[in-house]
């Protein structure tokens, strides 16, 4: 915590630093307002998907990236992720990497259980 | 403390280098953040996963069910005007707590620039917004438990229709509630004016500082991206 102000008193007139120093992060309330009516279009849009019924893989793919795009723009904004150093911004991003392989790995088994069912069990009661 | 794990700026490299170069180094990868703000980071990390599971059993359950799922447009809609809305309570509780994230980004804004007041009343208004979104999601609840939803079936489809919604929503609300009692705690300490006279806090006795409304922030913005999930895997999908 004592850190933030030990900062500035490191640096000194005519150097140059190569990141910036502060740890505050302070943007103008610009950037907030346009991300934030980006969310509401974004999040208006994923609603119209299912209120207009598009179906099919047209549905899927809309969904998922007017999710990644609500996502993205929140990490990277709202918590200030865009302007972290690479060495935060990877430990917290690349570990998630390992769900995505858990969801493949269940896509599977779920397919293999389906089939068992079906098997043995018959189709829909 | 502070002048034993204080970096040197001057020395950090950008890039890939630069990771190599802090994750090799002395004392601490996370060069230019404060360990409350890494740690928050480290924590929602581990949430990530606790969510990304709920998700993923979900998925396993509604992929190996040969019973067809309930369609999830037709359980949330209202009734309103004469006709059914699909999804238009789970669309106002969206729009909702992202106005919440909106308004909590402006409070981590105003508390850099050190305005007590507005910081305070824009986390209260980000509590207040948590507050409607938690109150909805009760309503939510009441609903589908008197059409006879119950974790272990319902009248529509797929049993696990029912365990993953009570599941997976009811940690979601347990964050939001959580969250608004801490925004409100947070909220407190800004407007007596804590940060800046630095009061040491009551469990930790520790002098805070404004970055407290940013780490607060982060969480905050974490249980609205985790909606963001919820709503498109599970309401939309």
């Amino acid at each position: 915590m004592a850190e933030a102000t030990a900062h500035g008193q490191e640096m000194h007139a005519g150097q140059i630093a190569a990141v910036p120093t502060d740890t505050h992060q302070e943007h103008p309330i610009k950037l907030y307002l346009v991300v934030w009516v980006w969310l509401f279009i974004l999040s208006a849009a994923s609603y119209m998907v299912d209120y207009f019924h598009v179906q099919g893989a047209l549905r899927w793919s809309l969904i998922l990236i007017f999710m990644m795009l609500k996502a993205g723009l929140i990490v990277a904004v709202f918590m200030h992720m865009a302007w972290e150093r690479l060495a935060l911004v990877y430990a917290i991003l690349v570990p998630p990497i390992a769900v995505l392989v858990f969801v493949w790995i269940m896509a599977v088994e779920s397919e293999y259980t389906l089939w068992t069912r079906l098997t043995f069990f018959g189709p829909s009661p | 403390m502070a002048e034993t794990t204080a970096t040197d700026h001057r020395q950090l490299r950008p890039g890939l280098s630069g990771v190599a170069a802090d994750w090799a180094s002395d004392q601490r990868a996370f060069k230019n953040v404060s360990w409350g703000k890494s740690m928050m980071w480290i924590f929602l990390l581990s949430d990530t996963f606790i969510f990304g599971c709920f998700l993923l059993s979900y998925m396993t359950a509604r992929m190996s069910t040969r019973v067809p799922w309930p369609n999830p447009s037709e359980v949330f809609a209202l009734h309103i005007g004469g006709q059914n809305v699909p999804l238009i309570l789970i669309a106002i509780m969206t729009f909702v707590l992202i106005s919440s994230s909106g308004t909590m980004a402006m409070a981590v804004n105003f508390g850099y620039r050190r305005d007590r007041r507005k910081t305070a009343i824009l986390m209260l208004l980000t509590a207040a917004l948590g507050a409607t979104f938690v109150g909805m999601q009760a309503f939510e609840w009441t609903k589908l438990i008197t059409e006879g939803v119950r974790p272990w079936g319902n009248p529509w489809g797929a049993a696990q229709f029912g365990s993953s919604f009570f599941m997976i929503t009811g940690f979601h609300g347990t964050h939001v509630t959580f969250g608004v009692i801490f925004l409100i705690i947070i909220a407190r300490k800004v407007w007596r004016g804590d940060y800046d006279t630095g009061a040491r806090g009551f469990f930790t006795s520790r002098r805070g500082n404004y970055e407290s409304v940013e780490i607060m922030g982060l969480y905050w913005h974490f249980v609205d991206l985790v909606w963001v999930f919820i709503f498109a895997f599970f309401y939309l999908w």
